[in-house]
């Protein structure tokens, strides 16, 4: 194994390295048998269909799937579907952070403000998202609102809990390193902790886009009019059970889109963690 | 500052330590702990003093007490006639009296540039970009300019423990203090360390607080070496050495090292034992 496969396997981007050309990392041996393990899921599927495996007995096959897919590519009503989830995610996560990592360097800076807002979290945190769903739906004023709240919810706690983490694992010399050579609380609160964490932070964010779509499914089923969750809910309605499959995969490429971003992003964010 | 080799801003009558009757309780849970007692030492200016004794025996509460990381709670530290520590009052940590740590403290995020450029620029000392120049050629002098823009993950522990006195001495302290700096450097690359620092040093002649528990190490470095009781820590023997600088590592090998090494190896081997039966977890 070279290193750059390892490191396209694990996410991490070397931007210092001259970028290969597509045709190059066609035929790398990662990619080439992580799409030989693409076509003998299908495969599988199709012969298990076929065969008439018990609980494949109403399933389409691939084929049948593809061709509902091709039939979906051709709609517009599709793509938009694609905006409007993408756009709740981004908005739901996006608010996250922006509440989420600050409180979080806050409660892991200052004891005493964590002491003060831990039982708080730790009460509200294993409230599943989902279950926030009804009060949501009350409290906000249009649908759009609770979905996006809904979805703020799902990725607040985990990256509120991985940044706290992460500030508290930073080791207290590089602290006194930085007070000796002179640094202000402030200018310590700016400069170390803040990228001390980065790590874990990133870690929040890769875990919690995950989380965002897991719920924008849901939350969309529930109190949505549009949107790939709403789109396989509204296939279920109607019987077109290759649509249903299409939403799926549709949510899952959304979903591997989203991390592959976040990484990279993440990977972007902390150059000194690239492997040498 | 361009110069930080020279002994130019600060001059040579910079950066005299004294210690006066140094004590240190802790109080852990409910059962007071003496770390330090009555630990009283002139060090002057431009000296290099090197404080051997077991770990755990209360040296570093002693270096603490000198950075101003821990109150001190009886007796006077003072640097160039100033109090920086007393029982009543603590002087911020500060780079006049910047420390190098045992395990390591440069940080992972930052180019050994910007480490080194660090203190002077969170001191406000310089603009960013004086101060990424101080850096460089600071670097370049000491040889490792090659290594500016590398991350300290990417050099090897000696070459980080000499980024580390570089980022250290580039503030131009009165006194640098180095607790166990080589610890964790295997014997080859702490001898070739132990050279590095002689060659800064000599260059910069500022006044060093060292602290080990390797007698060897002691007495190639230093120019008074201590050795520091246990448990409380208290000075038991000050031994003046003689040996010209520059100092080489064949000089290790010298008669005059091992009679040296004779005068005090009796004093450090009792602490030892006496730390060895206390057999007492490291206080901080």
């Amino acid at each position: 194994m070279n290193a750059e496969a390892i490191e396209s396997a694990i996410g991490r981007g070397t931007s210092d390295a001259p970028a290969r050309p597509p045709l190059a990392r066609l035929t790398n041996v990662h990619a080439l048998r992580g799409l030989a393990g693409v076509a003998g899921f299908l495969a599988l599927w199709e012969l298990g269909v076929l065969v008439h495996v018990p609980i494949l007995a109403k399933v389409p096959t691939p084929v049948d799937v593809a061709g509902a897919g091709w039939g979906l590519l051709h709609d517009p009503r599709y793509y938009v579907d694609w905006l409007i989830s993408f756009r709740r995610v981004f908005i739901g996560f996006v608010l996250a952070q922006l509440i989420g990592i600050p409180l979080g360097l806050f409660m892991g800076w200052k004891a005493a403000f964590r002491s003060l807002t831990f039982p708080v979290m730790e009460v509200l945190r294993p409230i599943p998202p989902l279950a926030w769903v009804p009060l949501s739906i009350l409290f906000w004023p249009t649908p759009e609102s609770s979905i996006v709240f809904v979805l703020f919810l799902g990725a607040f706690f985990t990256v509120l809990i991985n940044t706290v983490a992460g500030v508290r694992a930073i080791d207290e010399r590089y602290i006194r390193a930085a007070i000796s050579l002179g640094a202000t609380p402030a200018t310590v609160f700016r400069r170390i902790i803040l990228p001390g964490a980065l790590p874990s932070i990133g870690t929040g964010m890769a875990i919690g886009i995950g989380i965002t779509w897991e719920v924008l499914v849901a939350a969309e089923i529930i109190a949505g009019r549009n949107g790939l969750g709403y789109l396989t809910w509204e296939a279920y309605v109607a019987g077109a059970i290759p649509t249903i499959i299409v939403g799926m995969i549709s949510i899952g490429i959304a979903g591997y889109l989203s991390s592959v971003l976040i990484r990279a992003m993440v990977g972007r964010a902390m150059p000194w963690n690239r492997r040498p | 500052m361009a110069n930080a080799l020279e002994p130019s801003r600060s001059t040579a009558k910079d950066g005299a330590l004294s210690l006066r009757g140094v004590r240190k309780v802790y109080d852990p849970h409910g059962t007071s702990v003496v770390a330090v007692d009555d630990w009283t030492l002139e060090i002057a200016a431009g000296e290099f003093v090197v404080v051997v004794g077991p770990s755990g025996c209360g040296k570093t509460t002693l270096l603490n007490g000198i950075a101003g990381f821990d109150p001190i709670t009886d007796g006077e530290i003072a640097l160039d006639g100033a109090t920086v520590a007393s029982a009543s009052r603590s002087l911020r940590p500060g780079a006049d009296r910047v420390v190098v740590f045992q395990n390591g403290s440069l940080f992972p995020w930052k180019t050994v540039l910007d480490n080194v450029a660090y203190g002077p620029i969170v001191q406000r000392r310089m603009s960013r970009a004086q101060a990424l120049q101080a850096a460089r050629s600071f670097l370049t002098r000491v040889g490792l300019g090659d290594i500016a823009d590398a991350y300290p993950r990417k050099l090897s522990s000696g070459v980080q423990r000499r980024v580390e006195m570089v980022r250290a001495l580039i503030n131009d302290p009165k006194v640098l203090l180095l607790d166990e700096p080589f610890r964790a450097l295997d014997a080859i690359a702490r001898g070739i360390m132990h050279e590095e620092l002689l060659k800064l040093y000599d260059a910069t002649q500022k006044t060093v607080f060292f602290i080990t528990h390797d007698l060897d190490e002691a007495i190639f470095l230093a120019d008074r070496v201590v050795v520091s009781t246990c448990r409380p820590a208290r000075v038991k023997h000050v031994l003046p050495i003689d040996l010209p600088r520059p100092r080489t590592y064949l000089m290790m090998a010298s008669p005059e090292f091992m009679a040296l090494k004779r005068q005090i190896a009796d004093a450090v081997h009792e602490e030892a034992e006496k730390a060895f039966r206390l057999g007492e977890p490291e206080l901080a």
